[in-house]
């Protein structure tokens, strides 16, 4: 079947099986391979991507679920060469190590600074429980979603479909 | 000013955070191009007999290209078990036969290859294998009777036996004897990033495997000694690496499968597997049953103490056999106890096969000796931390044998438990405990006090030593090749600065390669904490030699006195001292004469990091349930380079260890089926089950490299388990509990206050 939906701003339409996940048409026919596939029971959250301002675990949402949105994934979360508030703050506080929980912490985080921007650690934390992380301990990237909260409003939005996000 | 000891950001972030990191299954080379997909079937029976093999209708599916059974494997031999004294019986056949027993959940069968992913999901369904189910061994205890023996050429479920039992007086001279049966439960590593690997044969005859691995060097060995190839036929290749924490230590036979595969197909073979497949086919670790018994006078002074292990090796033993060795010789820990037994049995059973986990085998040593010596307090009624400053070995900076037979090399026990205890405002934490006890609150508080050293650096294959090549081109640029393996430590950045530190490179100018074994044909990869003080300190060493090179080329250029250059830091080069940007740059250096080179560092002996972790919980004693409010930690691992990167690894260490000590733990039911292997079934620990950590320095340099580091990689989960663990048990200690077994759940705690209570004695237990 054809799928149409807007992937970091760009209109992408390709033929997909009707049981094609999220998760594999952005990694295995668009490429986008920043979004990774962790444990396939929508329990670990790596691959987390933005669908219409919304977190969604893309394991767990069929490609043809998405027909007509607007899909955000890491790779459309810089703008111009620039970080993403939320990606700064992870590398200046360490928030990564194998970088394999990254991508989907990374969007997890921009949709729980979406709903709270001034959130405290616990708040953090709980908003992060789906997200599961094996290197960090969550201590540093709790700090970073602190430290981008820093930043203002731009922590909580997608630049390339200029939206709102909600977690 | 010094680059080292600063917190520099990793350089690998950059694309990791905007592209995303390139893991086996993310990777477009050319020449896995119309690359198939391989899917395993897997026996779904823990122990039985496969009567029938059918893939009539699977080699009818769509998509399908070609379906392996036992039948179609040509020369391929069982697998030995990677341990020399092993007995041949246990060797793992690549798909279990007709007539032949599978051995654990997972244990493999048939592999598809198909076209597309999703069609190998399909047709592997329809392959229809029949087993006749045997009695599952499930326990240790089970395995040990040989009732049931899983291995009917080799005779026993025993699989290897390490030391002697305890003479019959060993605690005849004691005033106090506490004994106790303890668990080490069976976890799962549980990388983020499960097991991959490609395949592609070339027009030379040569086979190029990308699989995400700790150790390509050791791996690549293992590949073409299985597949029976020359080893100069095989180029392996680790790419991004997504968590490994020991269970991606050596190849495993799937990988070596895709390897074979592709030359069976003529054409490039991809596997990736699901998570399910991953919690019951990638290593586990820990699994030890343990019976702890400690001695002494009841001025608290330990005397004698005796630890028996347990060890559960899976269906097909691997490393996990040896680690038992590790916890015998880390047994005395911290202590100066004047007489030490350890003995170790290791059995197979229906279980996934057991390997490294971060700690591997010293955090079982630590576990069982911190847990001996609280029961031992609590007999005697004196504070847990009291008896250990009492029974510490003094602070030594010359090396010291320990009673266990290990040689550690400095430490100051008592120093860290003193900082740790003073940053966890300790006595403070003791009063208000007893408040709340005095006012019977439902949530009282409990405080685990733990003190560790362990071994790292130690021979896992390769020595105690890593080589280094640092080549310096003419754009000023520098190239690093390691034989140490990261996957998320971060040695493109610390490997970097300790290049920069002597070049005058910036750290961004540095590029380090590893895991490629073209590139880097020789390599002992990241394991047991080894990294820095042998791959680190090669690096270092080589950018040493590699300063003394140019030193005298630059001599000649600039018609000098060697003596008299020195690295001009600012300018990137070498001028005469004291007159900067006089001199010759690195780049015009290398542009005359390739500059480059390769050296190889090695330890004299492995080095022992120590700490003190404090753990405050707050227990609900209606519901059981533990929640950890505090982690203060001291994790002393010598002289640290970069203390970003380091607290990071303690991080990670703390976070495992709760997980261990308060929720995790892999379950079969009595006919060996897994219970835990989603992520929905496995408590894997999660942020909002952790506090922020509290992390305290102290830095006690090792003589033992240059660099002064030792490793850091498994400290934090030694030192966090038994602090957690214990935090529970004194949290509900009023109420008569001794003990709970790990993972401290809910229902356990809650079990062992209700046994409590019901004896009636002071003594409580779990199941």
């Amino acid at each position: 079947m054809q799928v149409s939906m807007t992937v970091n701003g760009q209109q992408r339409t390709d033929e997909v099986e009707p049981r094609t996940l999220l998760a594999h048409h952005l990694r295995d026919n668009l490429g986008l391979t920043a979004t990774n596939i962790g444990c396939d029971s929508t329990s670990c959250g790596a691959c987390t991507v933005i669908v219409d301002g919304l977190t969604v675990k893309s394991c767990t949402v069929l490609a043809l679920q998405a027909e007509g949105s607007e899909v955000t994934t890491l790779e459309g979360l810089s703008t111009d060469g620039e970080m993403h508030p939320v990606q700064a703050a992870f590398r200046s506080e360490h928030g990564l190590q194998c970088g394999f929980c990254t991508s989907g912490m990374v969007m997890a985080a921009v949709g729980v600074l979406a709903d709270n921007p001034n959130p405290t650690d616990r708040e953090v934390r709980e908003g992060l429980e789906g997200n599961l992380c094996r290197c960090t301990g969550y201590h540093n990237i709790v700090r970073a979603v602190l430290k981008a909260a820093e930043s203002g409003p731009a922590a909580g939005q997608v630049p390339a479909a200029k939206q709102e996000v909600t977690a | 000013m010094s680059i080292l000891g600063t917190r520099v950001v990793r350089t690998e972030d950059p694309l990791f955070l905007t592209r995303g990191a390139v893991y086996t299954d993310d990777l477009t080379d050319e020449r896995l191009a119309g690359a198939l997909h391989a899917t395993f079937v897997r026996s779904n029976v823990a122990h039985g007999t496969v009567t029938s093999v059918d893939a009539s209708a699977a080699r009818e599916a769509p998509g399908v290209v070609a379906v392996y059974t036992a039948e179609d494997l040509g020369d391929l031999k069982p697998v030995p078990p990677p341990l020399p004294f092993l007995d041949a019986g246990f060797s793992r056949p690549w798909l279990v036969p007709v007539g032949g027993r599978v051995h654990f959940v997972g244990d493999l069968v048939a592999v598809v290859l198909t076209e597309e992913r999703y069609q190998g999901e399909d047709a592997a369904e329809q392959v229809v294998v029949d087993i006749d189910p045997l009695p599952a061994v499930v326990t240790t205890r089970a395995a040990a009777t040989d009732e049931t023996v899983l291995f009917p050429e080799v005779g026993t479920n025993k699989v290897a036996a390490f030391g002697e039992p305890a003479p019959e007086d060993f605690f005849a001279d004691c005033e106090v004897v506490v004994s106790r049966a303890i668990t080490n439960q069976r976890v799962a590593a549980a990388p983020l990033e499960t097991r991959a690997a490609s395949a592609a044969w070339g027009e030379d005859g040569r086979v190029t495997i990308w699989c995400t691995n700790q150790g390509a060097q050791q791996a690549k060995g293992q590949i073409a000694g299985w597949l029976d190839l020359d080893p100069a036929l095989v180029h392996l290749i680790t790419p991004d690496v997504g968590g490994g924490f020991g269970a991606k230590i050596g190849a495993d036979q799937e990988y070596a499968f895709v390897a074979w595969l592709a030359q069976q197909a003529g054409r490039p073979v991809r596997w990736s597997e699901s998570r399910s497949e991953n919690m019951t086919g990638m290593l586990q670790g820990r699994a030890q049953d343990q019976v702890v018994t400690i001695g002494g006078s009841r001025d608290g002074k330990v005397t004698a103490y005796s630890l028996e292990v347990t060890q559960d090796c899976g269906a097909y033993p691997r490393i996990g056999t040896v680690l038992p060795t590790l916890t015998m010789l880390m047994a005395a820990a911290v202590y100066d106890i004047p007489k030490v037994h350890a003995q170790a049995t290791c059995y197979a059973t229906n279980g996934t096969s057991i390997g490294a986990y971060r700690g591997a085998g010293r955090p079982e040593a630590t576990a069982a000796v911190e847990r001996a010596m609280d029961l031992f307090a609590a007999e005697i009624g004196m504070d847990p931390a009291e008896v250990r400053r009492i029974n510490f070995i003094p602070a030594f900076t010359e090396p010291v044998q320990t009673s266990s037979g290990a040689t550690y090399d400095s430490g100051d026990y008592e120093a860290a438990l003193d900082r740790v205890l003073e940053a966890a405002g300790y006595a403070e934490l003791r009063a208000e405990q007893a408040r709340r006890r005095e006012r019977g609150d439902v949530r009282q508080l409990g405080i685990g006090v733990s003190a560790y050293v362990e071994i790292t650096g130690a021979d896992s294959g390769h020595g105690t030593s890593e080589n280094a090549e640092l080549e310096v081109h003419p754009d000023g640029t520098a190239t690093v090749l390691t034989g140490t393996s990261p996957h998320g430590q971060g040695h493109a950045t610390t490997w970097a600065m300790l290049a920069s530190e002597q070049l005058g490179i910036p750290v961004e100018k540095i590029t380090v390669l590893h895991g490629d074994t073209d590139k880097v044909p020789d390599g002992g990869g990241t394991m047991g904490s080894r990294s820095l003080q042998q791959g680190g300190a090669a690096v270092h060493q080589a950018a040493v030699e590699l300063v003394e090179v140019a030193r005298k080329r630059a001599a000649e250029l600039l018609e000098a006195n060697p003596d008299d250059l020195e690295v001009d830091l600012a300018n990137a080069g070498l001028s005469v001292k004291g007159t900067p940007g006089t001199g010759v740059t690195w780049a015009q250096l290398a542009a005359d004469e390739q500059l480059i080179v390769q050296t190889t560092f090695t330890a004299n002996a492995p080095t022992f990091p120590f700490g003190a972790h404090v753990a405050v919980v707050e227990t609900d004693v209606e519901s059981g349930k533990a929640v950890v409010t505090r982690l203060v930690t001291v994790d002393d691992a010598g002289t640290i380079i970069n203390p970003l990167l380091a607290e990071g690894q303690r991080h990670g260490g703390i976070a495992q260890g709760v997980g261990q000590a308060l929720l995790e733990e892999i379950l079969y039911d009595e006919d060996g089926n897994p219970q835990t292997s989603t992520f929905a079934d496995y408590p894997f620990v999660s942020a909002t089950e952790l506090p922020s950590f509290e992390l305290v320095e102290m830095a006690t340099p090792t003589p033992m490299n240059p660099l002064g580091a030792k490793g850091i990689g498994e400290a934090g989960t030694i030192g966090s388990t038994p602090a957690v663990q214990s935090a529970v048990v004194d949290s509900v200690a009023h109420l008569g509990v001794r003990h709970v077994d790990m993972p401290a759940t809910s229902m356990r705690v809650w079990r062992a206050i209700r046994e409590a209570q019901n004896s009636g004695a002071q003594k409580g237990s779990t199941n």
